[in-house]
């Protein structure tokens, strides 16, 4: 029998395999040794940990319930399938467990103003939210494209108390949001903290984000042993910056399940307009740290698309990287027509309405069925809510429903 | 002759000024004769930005341009092949600035191999501070001298780890912030420009980031062996007439400063 070595990422230089690292300007990589040293002092300090489990419990609403889905389960015929309901969190998503964490860290490294960078405008709410509740200034940098096509979500910040900075440089989405986000971290390093909302940029956030989402993952383990008295199968993730993902994948690395991360096809690979990093990216360096990249033969990275904005990135988390290249987890991609297929399916059949994101995830379940045995057990996780959604839904679908 | 040499030569007379031109901007056809009579002028160096589609370290101004340059189609040959036209005709030196994605796309060995047939000297990659250095950097770049960059928030153990690892020269970031012209520096940015300069032992030290005007060098000149110029440049040139007298005017002024 082969000896599997227990995973233990990422290593002393912040590196998953060869992805991750720092590739900063140097000016950052002072508050970036500071936040690694503030984190590793706070995750063992019983106060700390005390304080965001009561945060988590009564202002987040955890643990989330994991949902038996009998009629989709019938509807397949195969294995049993399971929801992990990150849908109920407070925000309607599971951006506030990174966004709670990270507030408590930047109190306790003294920095008085928040900055973050938001795609679909999910971590923009759940980081203006936090502010709000900790009474700390907060600016969010969104794509001018985006703030257009998220209004909603652009007014529920600025309702928070937040500043909302539309980006006007390159492509006026997530990837340009992210570097100005970066930039004016370089220019206020000093009272300043940027909670990233993925697990992406410079180590030490893609294991930071990791760790304080991957609560989805210990309360799954501790849910389905109970009520199953064995381990998943399978668990289905989708993964745009892959937070969601590598918080469910994470507590399962060493076990048998095999673990699924589904990106977005967009119109499709042959299109060239998706966001699947890891089904057709190249390494690169970005924003940061070295992953998977949507890149030109120049180098250039490419602008991504997917129907779901919160899967509309032309990188990657390196930790994603680093699994798929170990073969630790198989990645997968679903075009913006079967993920709408999904919020349907599930909608209808669960009575859940899934964000865009998640739809991705659900949709995925038409190819990993036909394969289950009935005594298999797969776990998706139901990332978000999809309320923010609906304006996009009814423009696809409308007429079919009207 | 290397530039830590060349550098020592000018600083006989006077401090080096180095002007950082983005590849193939304004216009991607009259870039050498750009760069020549930038040259002219009195700068002393030039460095030759590599266009980049998210460039992080970099203001609006060089943002623009270098997005100005990607749509007109300015690639990494081009880079290479106006390095070499200039170099025919001056023997300052040049070095290439870029991010670390399209070197790494380009193969670095590739990349290093075709910088030093260029005859370029130098590079920097602001994106690649020391911890990555080792990673990132093989034997195919020794002939290449590989500027490092210091900054306000490099303690004194960093400044002296990157004067050790830096060649040519170390790059000192006078602001907390990206490339973009400054009116005014604060008193903390002295402070720190003189400190930087006298922790450094293995180098010499052009400063960078937010100069843009004679009165900055002579402020600066007691501290640094040359000052590096872009976004006044680049602003100076996006708007100046095809001769760029302005430009040109505006780089004269600044050399004349330089002679201290």
């Amino acid at each position: 029998m082969a000896i599997i070595t227990e995973y233990n990422y990422p290593d002393t230089k912040g590196k998953y395999g060869e992805y991750g690292g720092q590739f900063v300007p140097e000016t950052l990589i002072h508050s970036l040794n500071e936040l690694d040293k503030a984190y590793s002092e706070a995750k063992s300090d019983p106060d700390f940990i005390r304080e965001l489990n009561a945060l988590q419990k009564d202002y987040n609403g955890r643990e989330t319930p994991l949902t038996c889905a009998e009629r989709l389960t019938e509807y397949y015929g195969k294995g049993k399938i399971y929801l992990k309901r990150e849908d109920l969190c407070h925000t309607g998503a599971h951006k506030l467990n990174n966004a709670l964490g990270q507030i408590l860290l930047a109190r306790r490294l003294g920095k008085k103003r928040i900055i973050a960078e938001t795609g679909a405008g999910q971590h923009g709410v759940a980081t203006a939210t936090v502010c709000a509740k900790f009474g700390l200034k907060c600016v969010v940098y969104m794509g001018e494209v985006d703030t257009e096509r998220q209004q909603l979500n652009v007014f529920r910040m600025k309702m928070l108390g937040a500043e909302v900075v539309p980006v006007t440089s390159g492509s006026k989405t997530l990837k340009d949001a992210t570097n100005e986000a970066i930039r004016d971290w370089v220019a206020n390093v000093n009272d300043t903290h940027y909670i990233i909302g993925s697990v992406v940029g410079p180590h030490p956030y893609p294991m930071i984000v990791r760790d304080f989402q991957s609560i989805i993952g210990i309360e799954t383990k501790a849910q389905i042993l109970a009520k199953e008295n064995k381990m998943p199968n399978y668990i289905i993730a989708c993964v745009g910056g892959g937070s969601n993902a590598i918080g469910i994948f994470y507590p399962f690395i060493n076990e048998s399940t095999k673990l699924i991360g589904v990106e977005a096809a967009g119109y499709g690979i042959e299109s060239g307009k998706h966001g699947a990093t890891l089904t057709v990216g190249e390494p690169g360096v970005f924003h940061g740290m070295k992953t998977y990249l949507l890149q030109d033969s120049d180098g250039q990275v490419m602008e991504a698309h997917s129907i779901s904005a919160g899967l509309d990135y032309p990188g990657v988390g390196p930790e994603h990287s680093g699994l798929k290249d170990l073969n630790l987890a198989e990645y997968y991609s679903i075009t913006d027509d079967e993920a709408l297929e999904a919020v349907k399916l599930l909608s209808q059949m669960e009575g859940i309405l899934p964000a865009l994101e998640t739809a991705h995830a659900i949709a995925h379940l038409e190819y990993l069925m036909p394969e289950t045995k009935k005594s298999d057990l797969i776990v998706v996780n139901i990332s978000g809510r999809g309320d923010k959604d609906l304006n996009t839904i009814i423009e696809k679908l409308g007429s079919a429903f009207i | 002759m290397k530039i830590s040499e060349y550098i020592d030569s000018v600083n006989k007379t006077r401090k080096v000024l180095s002007i950082f031109l983005t590849a193939g901007y304004p216009n991607k056809d009259k870039f050498v004769d750009t760069a020549l009579s930038v040259l002219d002028a009195g700068a002393d160096m030039i460095e030759i930005g590599i266009p980049f589609s998210d460039p992080l370290a970099d203001g609006p101004v060089i943002q623009k341009s270098s997005y100005s340059a990607l749509m007109n189609g300015v690639t990494m040959k081009d880079v290479f092949s106006y390095t070499e036209a200039i170099l025919k005709k001056t023997n300052k030196p040049i070095v290439l600035m870029g991010y670390a994605n399209p070197i790494m796309k380009y193969e670095k060995n590739n990349f290093a191999q075709d910088s030093i047939n260029c005859g370029a000297k130098g590079l920097i990659v602001p994106d690649v501070p020391i911890n990555e250095y080792d990673d990132f950097y093989n034997e195919t770049y020794n002939d290449l001298e590989i500027v490092l960059l210091t900054t306000p928030t490099s303690d004194e153990e960093r400044i002296k780890a990157i004067d050790k690892k830096s060649r040519g020269f170390v790059y000192c970031v006078s602001i907390t912030g990206t490339t973009g012209v400054m009116n005014n520096f604060d008193e903390s940015v002295y402070k720190n420009i003189e400190r930087t300069y006298k922790t450094l032992n293995n180098n010499k030290m052009l400063i960078g980031f937010g100069i843009s005007k004679p009165e900055d060098v002579t402020r600066f000149s007691d501290y640094c062996d040359g000052v590096i110029i872009g976004s006044a440049v680049i602003k100076s040139l996006s708007k100046d007439d095809e001769k760029h007298t302005a430009t040109l005017k505006l780089i004269k002024d600044i050399s004349q400063s330089c002679n201290i």
